[in-house]
């Protein structure tokens, strides 16, 4: 073995002696001893009780509970995208008054905390004793029902967690609109196509790339925070949880058991997000070196092999 | 020759942003088969005439027909009547554009670019549109590149790419808004060739450029702009070698 075999080498046989990184060393030593000790703890620490986490990783309750999660965001996710899509195009309106209406909207709901708004529609019965449609203003009733019969916990969570959301992606929705070119669409009106197809095939698929990150942080976000229809006892993932450990004290196995159930769909909803990213990527990567869309660092960070 | 009504009539076309005029009541007439480019300096109102033509830009004053046929609008007991956007859509299809800035849709390939309109605009069957596509980038020169994305392209491929998209709506007349503006300066070259393909196979073109050699060389006539207003028109020859304007003659000075 000679010295050259072990440095690093140049092309022409120049020898190159790494610069020195002491603080590397200092940081890599922390890291370990951090990440050691939290291992530790979750190896020897009795309280942990992983043979009870294994007991209720698969109790019905808590599978319920986890598919009652799983279809509040999916659904309050859809609605809000439909709804967000409509404020989005609202606010590029030519009229005041429509842009306003989506501008008022926003604010109401992004506004205040959706704990409070989901209270409110659990309790709209007292505001709105009954509703129904017809002709306004004194004109014949078409239909309508008792407000107490409609307002369930889960059209309210549905409610409280769709219209709230639908106020983000709007705002996200047309910033991922106006980032694109207006050479685009004057390019498709050039070539006679119709407001319709120029915003389906033309403008939104462009806008999807800005959209995809930040609304993919949203369903994130959703996922978790749905869990605030505990207050109207709704049994979603966590208040499934409560359910059981109110009656057996075993409170940290059974909120590990709901922390790890997070964990899995959040990591199956960010791999998700990686396979929608790579795709509205196509025509936007560089030839050398496919790095996927540029499209902000953090999603970068999210890629798989960087 | 001209007893035959012109492909394009522009009469007193004025437009303005804010209360900024910018076209002071323009005519200008192009005959089926001619080449007219159209001159002068950065803001005198080239590119806001041609963008006229096709209604990108509404005028504020004055009448655009093409073919005879008045765009944008419908002319009924003595008022103008707004189009439905389908009309003008139609209207649209059959005038084509080619940017400064090329504007391909950067997220389909070269032939999804190229087919996109035929297939929606005139319906056109998949198999149809991407035959003519392929015919045409050929004669562009596009053939290996069909399936690149824009992005992978030099920026003289993708003015020819844009170029092909134009002409596979099978317009009555080009349009061309300082097409070799934004490439460099070793790929002006293609695209004019391109150019000089598609007028000696006798396409109606108006172009905006800064190419006065070939505007010598290839247009039938030369419009010479300054201020919102054509104040120099004729034969190539005429305007840019023997110009009469005091401001075509101070224009030209300094581009030649």
């Amino acid at each position: 073995m000679t010295a050259t075999s072990v440095r690093p080498v140049r092309d022409d046989g120049d020898v190159v002696v790494p610069r020195r990184r002491p603080w590397r060393w200092v940081g890599s030593v922390a890291a370990a001893l951090v990440v050691g000790s939290v291992a530790v703890s979750f190896l020897t620490n009795p309280n942990y009780r992983w043979d009870v986490v294994a007991g209720y990783l698969f109790d019905p309750r808590i599978l319920d509970g986890l598919f009652t999660t799983l279809r509040l965001t999916v659904v309050s996710m859809l609605i809000a995208a439909a709804l967000g899509l409509l404020l989005a195009v609202m606010r590029l309106s030519d009229s005041r008054l429509i842009r306003g209406a989506a501008g008022v909207y926003v604010w109401l709901f992004r506004g205040t905390p959706v704990l409070v708004q989901l209270i409110l529609w659990y309790n709209l019965a007292i505001l709105v004793p009954t509703v129904g449609f017809g002709i306004p203003f004194g004109g014949p009733t078409l239909w309508s029902a008792d407000t107490n019969a409609l307002i369930t916990p889960w059209t309210a969570a549905i409610l409280g967690l769709a219209l709230n959301e639908a106020a983000y992606l709007g705002e996200i929705i047309r910033s991922g609109i106006i980032s694109v070119d207006r050479g685009q669409s004057e390019a498709a009106n050039a070539l006679g196509l119709g407001r319709v197809d120029t915003f389906r095939r033309i403008v939104l698929p462009q806008a999807l790339r800005v959209i995809v990150p930040p609304a993919s942080n949203e369903a994130i976000g959703l996922l978790k925070y749905s869990s605030v229809v505990s207050v109207i006892a709704l049994p979603d993932l966590l208040y499934s949880g409560q359910l059981i450990y109110a009656r057996t004290y075993e409170t940290i196995p059974v909120l590990i058991v709901v922390c790890i159930w997070y964990l899995v769909i959040v990591s199956l909803l960010t791999a998700l997000e990686s396979r929608l990213e790579r795709r509205l990527g196509a025509g936007f990567r560089s030839t050398v070196g496919d790095e996927g869309p540029r499209n902000g660092r953090w999603a970068r960070w999210l890629r798989p092999n960087r | 020759m001209a007893a035959t009504q012109p492909l394009v009539q522009l009469r007193g076309i004025r437009k303005r942003f804010g209360s900024h005029e910018v076209l002071h009541g323009v005519d200008l007439d192009v005959h089926a088969g001619e080449v007219l480019c159209l001159i002068g300096a950065s803001g005198s109102g080239k590119s806001t005439l041609l963008r006229c033509i096709n209604h990108l830009e509404r005028p504020n004053a004055g009448r655009v027909l093409v073919g005879g046929e008045l765009i944008g609008y419908a002319e009924r007991d003595g008022r103008l009547h707004e189009l439905p956007e389908r009309r003008i859509r139609a209207q649209r299809a059959g005038i084509g554009m080619v940017f400064q800035h090329f504007n391909l849709f950067p997220h389909m390939t070269v032939l999804e670019n190229v087919i996109e309109a035929p297939m929606r605009v005139r319906g056109y069957s998949r198999s149809t549109a991407v035959a003519t596509a392929l015919d045409l980038l050929g004669r562009v020169g596009m053939a290996a590149k069909v399936d690149a994305y824009p992005r992978h392209l030099s920026g003289g491929q993708q003015q020819r790419a844009a170029i092909a998209r134009g002409l596979a709506m099978r317009p009555q007349l080009m349009l061309f808004d300082e097409p070799t503006s934004a490439l460099d300066p070793e790929l002006v070259g293609e695209v004019l060739d391109v150019m000089r393909d598609l007028a000696a196979q006798g396409m109606t073109m108006i172009v905006v450029t800064h190419e006065m050699g070939f505007a010598r060389e290839v247009a039938s006539q030369v419009a010479f702009m300054t201020d919102g207003r054509i104040v120099e028109q004729g034969t190539p020859g005429a305007v840019l070698g023997n110009p009469t304007h005091e401001r075509t003659r101070s224009f030209l000075s300094k581009v030649l």
